[in-house]
């Protein structure tokens, strides 16, 4: 038998390895934090890797999780052997499947990295509550702690179902376990053919569907049978508990490691025991561990198997000295007795009493209490606040830990100083941002010591919810002995910083432990540094004794020719001071993973990150700390002065990374947040932000148009508004033919611009003298911070051009104030502009429903969300349901708007005598198609109010109430193309087929952006994407066309790079249309790989060369007897190929298999034309009223 | 009638082949400029951008936004054999060596001694038979002498020659101040062969747009003028073997470029307007206007008006100008 490879990988592979060797049929669908399990297997089928049966699993990416679930239940009932890979909403949509499949004794294990269901807000991160949810659905449940665990557990549970023919649910903690990077024993393809029993797998097959022997399954029952033939199924549930224990057994004797149903840790007489599943009992079992050694009597028990629940085998594991336990939940069930596993436990212990089985002579006290909810920490400290709670006499039950509940109590106290880590595991906190490199490199450092030394090592990585300018925190330990520790490194023995100006925003050195060391990247000397530390960071490395070491690492990384990649010379400086392993061998280790990472890619590459290591030395300086502060500034506030209350005293805490300190006093009690907050968030991270020159501008408005993050704007303004101007605002006279004597402005926003340069590359301005220079230009924004800084609080504060008098065309839509900006997404990003320009047009008047997706993350997650109030108050009330249902979501939106309006109408209707029936005739008639319109029909509304608030009667008062809705709303539908293509197409069409006034905008990037580029059905021909790894074989789906043959729907084809007139006109034109409107928008993007500032030329291309063809069918046009088509770009000018060699996403494929790259481009470059001609034809096509009017004029 | 000459070492049966050019893309092509009776296909080059950019550019794309959000961790997939060189050419190289049994020059193009020129040993491990390296420099640095520009350009081939053992030969630009010294300095660095001119990229200007946007038209005779000049200054003076490339145009000019001195003769502007087969028509003109001519062959004709051996050099030189020059005022 080979021998087994000692390794690192995370939870995700450690589980994907397993599963994807012992099936045959994978479907998935991408959710986080699952998501990598289905791209690994992916990946490993796409290379050809083999099952333990030599051959190569067919994996599948569906349509949506229920999908998959189909998929699953099909595959099975035919007979193969297959799983899945979920977590939180998509598991739940899996539900009714796991239910068939059950009923049904499929054998099955499908693979969960638990994460929280959306409730009050949706939460990327792990707890139980998406598990919970299906204990109901007689899957059984097998839980792992650790990645080690989550291999283990992938191969008991495969072994454990073809057993006992109960298919179970295998899960671990999203991101603590499945993104987990620690060092395990790999299990060999040998060890994986003994646990699998081939004569199950005959079993199993045998009872497929087959014509050759045909059986019916899924029959209807009624009430004479159900009952009877459900009940039937009673003796494999029995009998699947011995199963488990038998495949554990069997495991222990292959590896080693035994597991049990229920595994019980600490004193043998122990008297207080926790019990616990998932990674937290990790957590626990080092506390009990520490408490034991120093004779308490304390235990846990590690809840393996939680369905079924073997009451006996869990009596058998708690002590019989036990006096208290405490039963800890990952969830919450509002309005229960109390969590799942709490409730299980009390019933054990009353069941074993009733039936005669207990040990005890009194029960003991059992309490239950929740923790870790949304990957909320759970570490020693708060263990041993559970322990300590339950020594009382009168412990809390329904307790919390982990947070500070100052409402209702629940939560106990615990100790944050508090830390049992022994001295030998060696600590680490990184703090990178996300495009430095920080986070792979790290993860290489884990490689080079759990695999190349016999030390034991973790990673674990926490992100914040920024695309753009993301920081991220690396926490690493290295030890002799495994690493149990599942909760963050509080005390670090090294810190590093990689970026200078993280700290000025974070308490880095918060994490260091006395006498650590502390790394620095900066662009200053060893001399130099000290003077230009906060006089926080200074009493730090004072106060804990820091070995303090300064790099610029930038520097070197220019030198070396590596660009802005910090990554290898962070890690070499990393090894050179930390001491964990000698320097020269780590170095060489380094050299050897760089070769192999890119040794296949390019030897160039190779070469110049060798060179980065070598010149990394010579330039790491140890710094001399004087012995007293001499800092000239304190850490800034982390918020203005002037931001609102709730911003300082709540968003500001988040910001600084210190949200876990806030209360649940602090938090609205229903996930309803104020809007505008993004703008008290300055996050400085563009290193160049584009500088105005008026002499040449000719005032398009194009680049603020452009502009992802709202963070260049233009005003008009009366010359009068320039009074007290800072002196370096800059300003000239507004050039138009409508509107005479006005001053115009643009002004850049300097902290909050992220520096695309998308809007210096769309500027048509240029110096007639010396081209080279524009209109806008990029400009190094230290500077230009302060002074642009006065000079835009100046511009905001200049009051926004009366919208009624603008002309909405580009130039004048972007004298709309944006009320969605400085957003989250990422430099350059595509989607943005539209959902800026749809916010300056509609809105103040606007309902927005958003799919799940890249635009709820930048559109919702916190700590601050870019949707913004304008100076009356109004701005888009904004909400995210789920990723499937957004259309529907949307429509009900129009719904309630509409029935609102309708029982206003009909209160002033009725109220006329009252009220007037002038102003009610007014309100009913009025013509709301413009801005004039509808700030007149607001005038309207105001007289409303004040004529009935005299008015005694119930009418007037529901009237006050809703007389808003009669002023016209506009509903949208936001999201991207997983939501309208794939998982939410059903409910597109459907609200497609209603006519109701509901617009829905496609926010295209042919690829699920969010997360991590799986391929959708709007990935084009011959794209490379996760699940199309050799290029997507089928043209794109036609989304257009398949709206347009409603023949009602407003609909159109858009791409603001190419054609931003025909952009803005689109999203009039589906604002006004009384049906349905749907506006698909080419959207650029990061997963296309390119350099984002060129989006604009790239999105040219796509329409130039026939890619991407511009239309808008408008069913009023065919009310007029005309062709509701209109083609607003022209006949492919340019070559496919120009276009999509541009982008990384079609060039990979020519690295890949080249061949199958010139066939994909040569098919879809026919494809192109031919779908072009087809619109050309359609366009020219007349409609039957105009044929025969053409008739008649002939015969005239 | 002989046509036969030896260039790089290699006996051809004539001095006619296609130039580099984007012809050897399709092997079709390269079958049909065989049969038209080239003595060696000459493979378009292989930028030093094309190898390094190309890793960089696309690691750059691909790594820049992975490991810095949770629910993305990457944004592409990762195949174990994805290759970032221009293995495509390669593999190209390596199609037409199965295809003709001709020699193959295969071209690489770059102006330093970086890592891309490990492309250079995987070119001959493909089965090219000899090397052209292109060395287009545009030195418009200010600060940058004559010297180093020539003086990198050497060690480039230094570092070619030093990677290989198939013949290198270096394919300059006329823009040179002493251009016959430095093609005996590339001969004593080794080079096997010159290549006598690559085109120069002339951007025009949009004077509407303000943009400078790239064109590249056909060669005429009228370009081989320069050519000739240079290629009859140093037949016989240099070991290396020449090749005349650019404004070969008819049998004539072809005749022309001999008689200067030249080995070898590259067409491709012709043979893009006119297609591959005219390669022939090209060698026929050229058999026939020998014979006609009572030529014994091509050999007597090498370089019989080269500035070594042409009736009157000053024709080739300043005095011939101030000739012209006067009579034009005249």
């Amino acid at each position: 038998m080979p021998e087994r490879r000692m390794i690192t990988m995370d939870g995700n592979e450690a589980t994907a390895s397993v599963a994807f060797r012992t099936n045959e049929v994978i479907a998935i669908y991408p959710i986080t934090p699952s998501s990598p399990m289905g791209e690994f297997s992916d990946e490993w089928a796409a290379k050809g890797m083999k099952n333990v049966w030599g051959t190569v699993p067919q994996v599948t990416e569906m349509q949506s999780e229920a999908g998959a679930a189909g998929a699953v239940h099909g595959a099975l009932q035919a007979g193969a052997l297959t799983t899945t890979f979920t977590a939180s909403q998509g598991l739940l949509l899996m539900i009714p499947n796991m239910y068939k499949i059950a009923g049904e004794l499929t054998s099955m294990a499908m693979h969960v990295s638990a994460r929280t269901v959306a409730t009050h807000a949706l939460s990327i991160f792990g707890d139980h509550s998406d598990v919970m949810a299906c204990r109901q659905t007689g899957y059984a449940h097998i839980v792992s702690n650790s990645v080690q665990e989550a291999h283990d557990f992938a191969c008991i549970a495969q072994a454990a179902t073809l057993a006992s023919r109960v298919p179970f649910l295998h899960y671990f903690d999203g991101f603590r376990t499945s993104h987990e990077v620690a060092k395990m024993e790999e299990l060999t393809d040998d060890d994986l053919r003994v646990m699998i029993d081939d004569e199950l797998v005959k079993d199993h097959r045998l009872r497929a569907m087959t014509p050759d022997r045909p059986v019916v399954r899924g029959t209807a029952q009624n009430p004479d049978v159900f009952f009877q033939a459900r009940e039937a199924a009673n003796a494999y549930y029995d009998a699947c508990a011995d199963h488990v224990r038998a495949a554990m057994d069997k495991f222990a004797r292959l590896t080693g490691r035994q597991y049990r149903l229920f595994d019980y840790v600490g004193h043998p007489a122990a008297e207080r025991v926790v019990v616990l599943m998932g990674s937290g009992a990790e957590a626990a079992h080092e506390y009990v561990e520490w408490a034991v050694s120093r004779g308490e009597k304390v235990g846990m028990i590690k809840v393996r198997v939680f369905r079924p629940f073997v009451v006996k085998e869990f009596m058998a594991a708690l002590p019989k000295t036990t006096r208290a336990v405490a039963v800890l939940d990952r969830t919450k069930e509002p309005g229960a007795i109390g969590e799942p596993l709490y409730q299980d436990v009390v019933t054990a212990l009353r069941e074993a009493r009733d039936d005669g089985f207990t040990q005890f002579s009194a029960d003991p006290r059992v309490v239950g209490g929740r923790y870790g909810l949304s990957s909320k920490e759970f570490n020693p400290a708060m263990v041993k606040a559970v322990f300590d709670e339950i020594a009382k006499d009168r412990p809390k039950n329904h307790f919390t830990v982990g947070i500070t509940d100052d409402v209702t109590h629940t939560s106990l106290d615990w100790d944050p100083e508090f830390d049992i880590e022994p001295a030998e595991v060696k600590r680490g906190v990184f703090f990178g941002l996300g495009a430095d490199g920080t986070v792979g490199a790290n993860k290489n450092s884990i490689k080079i010591i759990g695999e190349e030394t016999p030390n034991w090592a973790q990673g674990y990585f926490v992100y914040d919810s920024k695309k753009a300018g993301a920081v991220t925190i690396s926490h690493l330990r290295f030890g002799p002995r495994p690493i149990r520790s599942t909760y963050l490194v509080s005390k670090a023995n090294f810190v590093a910083c990689h970026q200078y100006v993280f700290l000025d925003k974070y308490d880095v050195l918060s994490y260091a432990a006395p006498g650590g060391v502390f790394l620095l990247n900066a662009p200053f000397g060893p001399a130099e540094i000290w003077d230009r530390l906060p006089r926080e960071v200074q009493q730090q490395i004072l106060d804990k004794k820091l070995q303090f070491y300064v790099i610029d690492a930038y520097k070197v990384a220019k030198d070396t020719g590596m660009g802005r990649r910090v990554n290898t010379i962070m890690q070499t400086c990393f090894f050179a001071i930390s001491g964990v392993l000698p320097r020269d061998e780590a170095i060489e280790k380094i050299k050897e993973t760089i070769k192999k990472t890119y040794g296949k890619k390019g030897e160039t590459i190779v070469k110049k990150n060798f060179e980065a290591v070598d010149a990394t030395l010579a330039a790491l300086h140890r710094v001399e700390v004087p012995g007293r502060i001499t800092a000239s500034y304190d850490m800034p506030p982390t918020v203005s002065d002037r931001a609102p209350d709730f911003v300082k005293r709540t968003t500001a805490i988040m910001m600084a990374n210190k949200g876990d300190l806030l209360p649940v006093s602090a938090f609205p009690v229903d996930g309803t947040w104020p809007l505008s907050t993004t703008r008290w968030e300055k996050r400085n991270i563009a290193l160049e932000i584009p500088a105005w020159d008026p002499a040449i501008c000719i005032q398009c408005n194009k680049c603020v148009m452009v502009c992802p993050h709202a963070t260049i704007r233009a005003k008009i303004y009366e010359p009068s508004r320039l009074q007290g101007a800072p002196a370096t605002f800059k300003s000239v006279d507004f050039k138009s033919p409508e509107i005479k004597g006005m001053k115009y402005t643009l002004q850049v926003s300097p902290e909050d611009c992220t520096g695309c340069k998308i809007c210096v590359s769309v500027c048509p301005a240029k110096d007639k003298s010396n081209p080279k220079h524009k209109a806008i230009d990029m400009h190094p924004q230290m500077p230009l911070r302060e002074p642009e800084q006065l000079n835009y609080d100046f511009f905001l504060s200049i009051p926004d051009f009366d919208r009624t008098q603008i002309k909405i065309d580009v130039k004048g839509s972007q004298f709309l104030q944006p009320l969605f900006e400085y957003s989250g997404a990422c430099e350059g990003c595509g989607e943005t502009p539209y959902v800026k320009l749809l916010s300056q047009l509609f809105g103040d008047r606007a309902l927005i429903g958003n799919a799940t997706g890249c635009s709820s993350i930048y559109g919702g997650n916190l700590p601050t969300t870019p949707y913004a109030a304008n100076r009356d108050g109004r701005g888009p009330a904004w909400s995210n349901s789920l990723f499937e249902d957004c259309s529907e979501f949307a429509f009900g939106f129009r719904l309630a708007v509409d029935k609102q309006m309708e029982q206003a109408s009909e209160l002033i209707q009725k109220l006329a005598g009252q009220i007037g029936e002038t102003l009610v005739d007014e309100l009913l008639k009025a013509d709301q198609s413009d801005e004039a319109g509808i700030n007149a029909q607001r005038a309207r509304v105001v007289e409303l109010r004040k004529r009935i608030a005299g008015i005694k009667s119930p009418e007037a008062g529901r009237l006050d109430l809703i007389a808003d809705y009669l002023v016209k709303k506009s509903i949208w539908a936001v999201g991207g193309d997983g939501w309208a293509y794939d998982i939410g197409y059903g409910g597109l069409d459907h609200v497609l087929a209603m006519g109701r006034d509901v617009n829905l905008l496609v926010l295209d990037t042919e690829v699920y952006s969010n997360t991590g580029g799986q391929q959708s059905k709007a990935t084009p021909l011959g794209a490379v994407a996760k699940f199309a790894m050799g290029g997507k074989a089928i043209p794109k789906k036609d989304l257009a066309m398949l709206a347009m043959s409603y023949g009602s729907v407003y609909v159109a084809r858009v791409a603001f790079g190419a054609n931003d007139l025909q952009t803005v006109r689109a999203f009039l034109e589906a604002d006004s249309y009384p049906g349905t409107s749907i506006i698909i928008a080419y959207s650029h993007c990061i997963a296309h790989g390119y350099d984002l500032s060129l989006g604009c030329e790239q999105q040219k291309l796509a329409v130039d060369s026939g890619h991407w063809p511009l239309v808008r069918f408008d069913p009023r046009r065919a009310q007029a007897g005309e062709n509701p088509l209109r083609l607003d770009s022209k006949a492919p000018k340019v070559d496919l190929a120009k276009y999509i060699y541009n982008e990384t996403r079609y060039r990979m494929l020519e690295g890949i298999d080249p061949v199958r790259a010139k066939k994909l481009l040569e098919s879809a470059q026919r494809e192109v034309r031919a779908r072009f001609s087809i619109y050309e034809q359609l366009a020219g096509f007349k409609t039957a009223d105009a044929s025969q009017a053409d008739a008649a004029e002939t015969k005239k | 009638m002989d046509l036969s000459t030896t260039y790089l070492g290699f006996k051809l049966p004539s001095p006619l082949m296609p130039g580099a050019s984007p012809m050897v893309d399709n092997i079709d092509t390269v079958k049909r400029l065989e049969d038209a009776g080239a003595s060696a296909i000459v493979m378009h080059s292989l930028f030093e951008e094309q190898i390094t950019r190309q890793q960089f550019g696309t690691i750059h794309h691909m790594e820049v936004h992975a490991q810095s959000f949770a629910e993305a961790l990457s944004y592409f997939p990762e195949p174990d054999d994805y290759r970032l060189g221009p293995e495509e050419y390669l593999e190209q190289l390596g199609r037409i060596k199965k295809t003709v049994s001709l020699p193959v020059i295969a071209s690489l193009n770059g102006i330093s001694a970086g890592g891309w020129v490990d492309y250079a040993r995987k070119m001959q491990q493909a089965g090219a038979d000899a090397l052209e390296l292109n060395v287009y420099y545009l030195a418009t640095d200010v600060l940058e002498t004559g010297t180093a520009v020539e003086g990198r350009t050497l060690d480039t081939l230094q570092a070619v020659k030093r990677a290989v053992t198939i013949p290198v030969a270096v394919k300059l630009s006329p823009y040179y101040s002493a251009l016959a010294h430095f093609a005996r300095e590339l001969d004593q660095y080794g080079a096997d062969g010159v290549v006598l001119f690559n085109r120069f990229y002339q951007p025009d200007i949009d004077i509407e747009e303000l943009e400078v946007v790239p064109t590249m038209g056909f060669s005429t005779s009228a370009s081989l003028r320069l050519r000739l000049r240079w290629i009859a200054a140093l037949h016989d003076r240099i070991r290396p073997s020449i090749a005349c490339s650019g404004g070969i145009h008819t049998s004539f000019d072809v005749i022309k470029a001999i008689m200067a001195g030249a080995h070898a003769v590259q067409v491709v502007s012709a043979l893009l307007k006119h297609g591959p087969e005219y390669l022939k028509d090209l060698r026929d003109g050229l058999a026939r206007w020998l014979e006609d001519h009572e030529y014994e062959s091509l050999q007597q004709a090498l370089g019989s008006m080269s500035l070594e051996k042409c009736p009157d050099p000053g024709a080739f030189e300043r005095a011939n100008y101030m000739k012209i020059l006067q009579g034009w005022q005249a």
